[in-house]
């Protein structure tokens, strides 16, 4: 296992890149710590698989430099680098037993026969597929094929990371919780270096220990899923991260208040905001509904389950809210924003809150 | 996929049925009418019973011919199909060299046979020809109108010039299919080149390959015009094949019995090997 | 109205579809949940009349139309593949079906922008479909489907290869877009968070037959089977086998779950107990909450809420709560079943009672 180091690498697909907008990567800073779980999250054409492709070595980066443990690999193949990717769909060797399948890697590299049989059949356990070995890998459902993908880097003792490209695309829902957490115990039993790439923000927030957001070919906010989801850095995050997202209002501050329309919003403190357009940022799950506060009109209650997102306008504003699931709005209702979930912002960047 | 089940299609598809009843169906049946009878001419028929396939089938001509069309297309698909996959797998994938290999690989298929045995025939001789003067003036001795092994040379390369295009673009059009996750895998798990082509591109050209060599097979079985014209079946019976023989059985000497016999018999093992192919191929796909 | 009437598919020795009837209503949102491989497709097909059944019949408005091809009924179809002409404009594309229709130019156009402005495209109406993100592409197919003014609109997971926030987006648009159309609208997803999203109703979908039919939030709620609960459940829905004994559930450890009180007279037997991840919980909820303890497999935590895989007896749980809430592996932690919320299924898997609704 390896700690990656990603310096100031940015990365063009053009021959001659002149602006910004010509890098599909923009500068990328950035450590990888050795044993770590990471989710590359961000929408489509954000950067993040050119990334995870410039970490694998299928892909070599216009500028920078990529360290693994300290050594420079920038220009090694992706074979020198020894890692092992997932891809989104399951790669597997069709006309191989999936104890072939795992062997596979082993095999290549001139392994002893008697090593791979030992390292195989403990990865088989590993991936719970022990039962499976003997069988052609193709007639096997989604979710398994997945699993023998992983199972080809697992089965590498000398893998310096493991990552992942959309892993659970293909997989059916139910699957994807077992999967998931299969996953983890994994990370946490042997201590991998992993990166994962999705747009799905559960899978990025339930895999990673720190979550890498990107937006535009950079990266926004680095933060465990704590943080994304009670500090967004920039309103993109609010946005991106939490279902639904963040509320953003443009607002006016006045010490430790703020102003929206004809309402006034207490703040937990004075933010420093300098100048630009000031907004206000909280989530739904921070906005509680009741009998005081601020009046709205409700345009829409949908019942998801296990809560309730209240749709309503605020001084002509849309605003979500979530409520419990047994919980009803009340005739007259009014919201109140709990302080601990206010952010401020600045040109979309969040400004500290003073005292 | 399925599709959607409407009567109206029968009426359709009758101009198709009485196509092909008169163009394969009533000549069929002719030929074997006069496969049973004997003819002079004239219309004047008298039963001949199972005689001429007997004598067919006793014939050392025949016997002949026939080891000869199976040890050609057995040359052939050895030789064009390798050839198209190597050919096929140094094809570029992407950029402005796709159009430039794709009609360049078009070309012979596109020539009429006649005009490719013209060519060749023109081609190999060593009096005018580019090919066959050059190789004799570098001191090898070759003649196809008298040597019956460079007879055979010139219409193996002459086939296999005008036909390997055709392996090249059905296993291309198989190879450009495969995404690219399965090389970038096969580039993480170290395998090596020929790993990539045995566990990848061959078994996700399969499909494609079996439809080539059936195609190949079928029509190297065939083989009439080019042979024709480049040797007319010599020198002596060398290079008389099965279609030859037929033709020479048949318009030469003009004996229909035994010809019509021999075109039966011929379309019987066609047919047989065809059905060898197909079983093998859904037998493949159930298998998936 | 679009009736199924015991449609059978089979292909074959595969049974696609076993014995489905179903009735849809002008003007409703029917969403076909199921996993991949339950039969989704297959009766869209049906529906669609692309596929002929194998048994049974298709009524549309009092009408037989097994048989009838697609041509002939007034079906749009948008599929999981962002599927539209490459070659042609996206005004151009939305004004295909109008214009295979010998509409009049004048409300082509008049057609083609309402739908464009409805669908967030009048920008693009002069690019092509493939300059266009994935999120527009899917738009321009769905505009289409609206301006064919269908009285049958199947959508095959229409989201599918969209990036998450787009299909939220997407998919709160959808509603207001369908309920102005009066037409019948088929949504089939494999999740039923899409599901509960979209509302309407929803038959969940299992090997080919319809394990339910209804209004969603009724199907979530109380489903009729165990198959049903656990297709229409995301996280998976926790169970359990348990003995019942005289007014009590026996557990492991000698802890007793009440049986709920209008299932009292239920027989003495073994039963599956059901109930979903945020019915289990840390404190205790109420009087009646019944402490089991569970050994902690994994914590995943999203930001806003955590969910905690515990293991108790030979089965293993999901317990979802608020806020963020670390464990260690191997953890044993007092769990809480809240006895109002618990689903009781029999040994043939049907519901014997659902848990009641709060208010």
């Amino acid at each position: 296992m390896a700690r990656i180091d990603v310096n100031h690498v940015r990365h063009s697909y053009l021959p001659n890149p002149r602006t910004d907008a010509d890098f599909a990567l923009r500068e990328v800073h950035h450590t990888f710590e050795d044993g770590g779980a990471y989710a590359l999250l961000g929408p489509s054409g954000c950067g993040k698989t050119t990334l995870l492709n410039i970490i694998s070595g299928l892909l070599h980066p216009s500028h920078g430099q990529l360290l693994f443990n300290g050594r420079d690999v920038t220009k090694l193949s992706t074979q020198e680098r020894n890692i092992a990717q997932v891809f989104q769909f399951p790669v597997i060797y069709d006309t191989m037993t999936v104890y072939d399948n795992l062997a596979f890697p082993l095999r290549n590299r001139g392994v002893p026969e008697a090593d791979v049989d030992r390292k195989v059949r403990e990865t088989l356990e590993m991936i719970d597929l022990a039962s499976w070995a003997k069988k052609k890998a193709r007639g096997l459902t989604a979710d398994q094929k997945q699993k023998i993908s992983l199972g080809r880097g697992l089965v590498r003792s000398d893998v310096n990371a493991i990552l992942f490209d959309e892993p659970l695309t293909v997989i059916d829902p139910h699957m994807k919780w077992v999967l998931r957490s299969q996953l983890k115990q994994l990370h946490r039993r042997f201590g991998y270096t992993m990166v994962y790439v999705t747009h799905d923000q559960t899978e990025a927030l339930t895999f990673a220990d720190q979550v890498v957001v990107m937006y535009d070919g950079g990266i926004v906010q680095i933060g465990t899923p704590a943080e994304l989801f009670e500090r967004p850095r920039h309103t993109f995050v609010g946005y991106f991260i939490g279902s639904p997202g963040m509320n953003v209002m443009p607002v006016a501050i006045d010490g430790k208040t703020a102003t929206l329309g004809s309402q006034r919003i207490e703040l937990p403190g004075a933010p420093k905001a300098g100048s630009g357009a000031i907004e206000l940022g909280i989530r739904p799950e921070y906005v509680r509904l009741g009998r005081d506060g601020m009046a709205v009109s409700i345009s829409k209650v949908e019942d998801v389950g296990r809560h309730k997102v209240v749709r309503a306008k605020l001084e002509g504003r849309d605003i979500a809210a979530v409520i419990g699931e047994d919980e009803t709005v009340p005739a007259e209702p009014k919201v109140r924003f709990d302080p601990a979930g206010i952010n401020i912002y600045a040109d979309s960047w969040r400004v500290e809150m003073g005292a | 996929m399925e599709k959607t089940w409407n009567n109206k299609a029968w009426f359709l598809v009758l101009p198709v049925l009485v196509l092909v009843a008169f163009s394969a169906v009533i000549p069929l049946m002719t030929v074997v009418n006069y496969s049973v009878q004997d003819t002079f001419g004239n219309n004047v028929f008298f039963w001949a019973g199972t005689e001429w396939f007997e004598e067919l089938l006793s014939s050392s001509r025949f016997w002949e011919a026939m080891v000869r069309n199976l040890i050609f297309s057995f040359i052939i698909l050895a030789i064009e199909v390798p050839l198209g996959i190597f050919i096929a797998l140094n094809m570029p994938k992407k950029g402005w060299g796709v159009p430039v290999c794709l009609v360049l690989m078009a070309l012979p298929l596109l020539i009429p046979w006649n005009v490719v045995g013209t060519i060749w025939q023109v081609f190999g001789r060593n009096d005018i020809g580019l090919l066959g003067y050059y190789i004799n003036a570098l001191g090898i001795d070759y003649n196809y109108v008298q040597d019956p092994f460079d007879a055979w040379v010139t219409i193996i390369i002459m086939d296999v010039w005008h036909w390997t295009s055709l392996v090249v673009l059905l296993c291309y059009a198989g190879l450009v299919s495969i995404p690219d996750a399965f090389y970038q895998a096969a580039k993480i798990d170290g395998a090596s080149r020929w790993a990539v082509f045995r566990y990848i591109q061959l078994p996700k050209m399969q499909r494609v390959l079996l439809i080539a060599v059936l195609l190949r097979f079928m029509d190297s079985f065939m083989i009439y015009t080019e042979p024709f014209v480049v040797t007319g079946g010599g020198p002596g019976n060398s290079t008389t094949f099965l279609s030859i023989d037929l033709v020479k059985t048949a318009l030469g000497q003009f004996d229909l019995g035994p010809a019509a016999a021999m075109s039966l018999v011929y379309f019987l093992i066609i047919l047989l090997l065809s059905w060898v192919f197909y079983t093998v191929m859904t037998n493949y796909d159930a298998e998936r | 109205m679009l009736e199924l009437r015991n449609v059978t598919k089979t292909v074959g020795a595969a049974e696609h579809i076993r014995d489905v009837s179903l009735t849809l209503q002008h003007g409703s949102l029917n969403v076909l949940l199921g996993p991949t491989l339950s039969g989704k497709t297959s009766l869209m097909r049906l529906m669609a009349g692309l596929d002929v059944p194998t048994s049974g019949s298709v009524w549309f408005d009092g009408q037989n139309v097994t048989g009838v091809p697609v041509q002939k009924r007034k079906i749009a179809m948008v599929y999981q593949q962002f599927i539209n002409y490459p070659a042609m404009t996206v005004y151009e594309n939305i004004a295909s079906p109008l214009r295979v229709a010998g509409t009049e130019q004048a409300k082509i156009d008049k057609e083609v922008r309402n739908a464009a402005a409805l669908l967030k495209l009048t920008p693009y109406l002069d690019r092509t479909p493939l300059s266009l993100s994935g999120g527009q592409q899917q738009r321009t197919a769905l505009a289409r489907a609206i301006v064919k003014n269908a009285s049958l609109v199947l959508l095959d997971e229409p989201l599918a290869n969209l990036d998450y926030k787009l299909r939220e987006e997407l998919r709160a648009e959808l509603p207001k877009i369908f309920a102005a159309a009066g037409t019948i609208f088929v949504y089939a997803t494999t999740e039923p968070h899409e599901a509960l999203l979209l509302g309407g109703n929803t038959a969940t979908l299992s090997e080919g037959r319809i394990t339910q039919f209804g209004p969603t939030i009724e199907v979530f709620r109380k489903p009729a089977d165990l198959v049903t609960a656990r297709t229409f459940a995301d996280p998976p829905l926790n169970t359990i086998v348990l003995a019942k004994k005289g007014l009590d559930f026996l557990l492991d450890g000698g802890v007793k779950l009440p049986v709920p009180a209008e299932l009292s007279g239920i027989a003495d037997a073994n039963y599956t107990i059901g109930f979903q991840p945020h019915h289990l919980s840390l404190e205790r909820p109420n009087a009646l909450a019944v402490p089991v303890r569970a050994k902690v497999t994994i914590t995943e935590i999203t930001g806003s809420e955590s969910f905690i895989h515990l293991d108790f007896a030979d089965v293993r749980w999901v317990m979802l709560t608020h806020g963020i809430r670390h464990f260690e592996p191997d953890e044993v932690v007092e769990v809480f079943i809240d006895p109002r919320h618990i689903m009781v299924f029999d040994e043939h898997g049907r519901a014997v009672s659902a848990p009641k609704l709060a208010a």
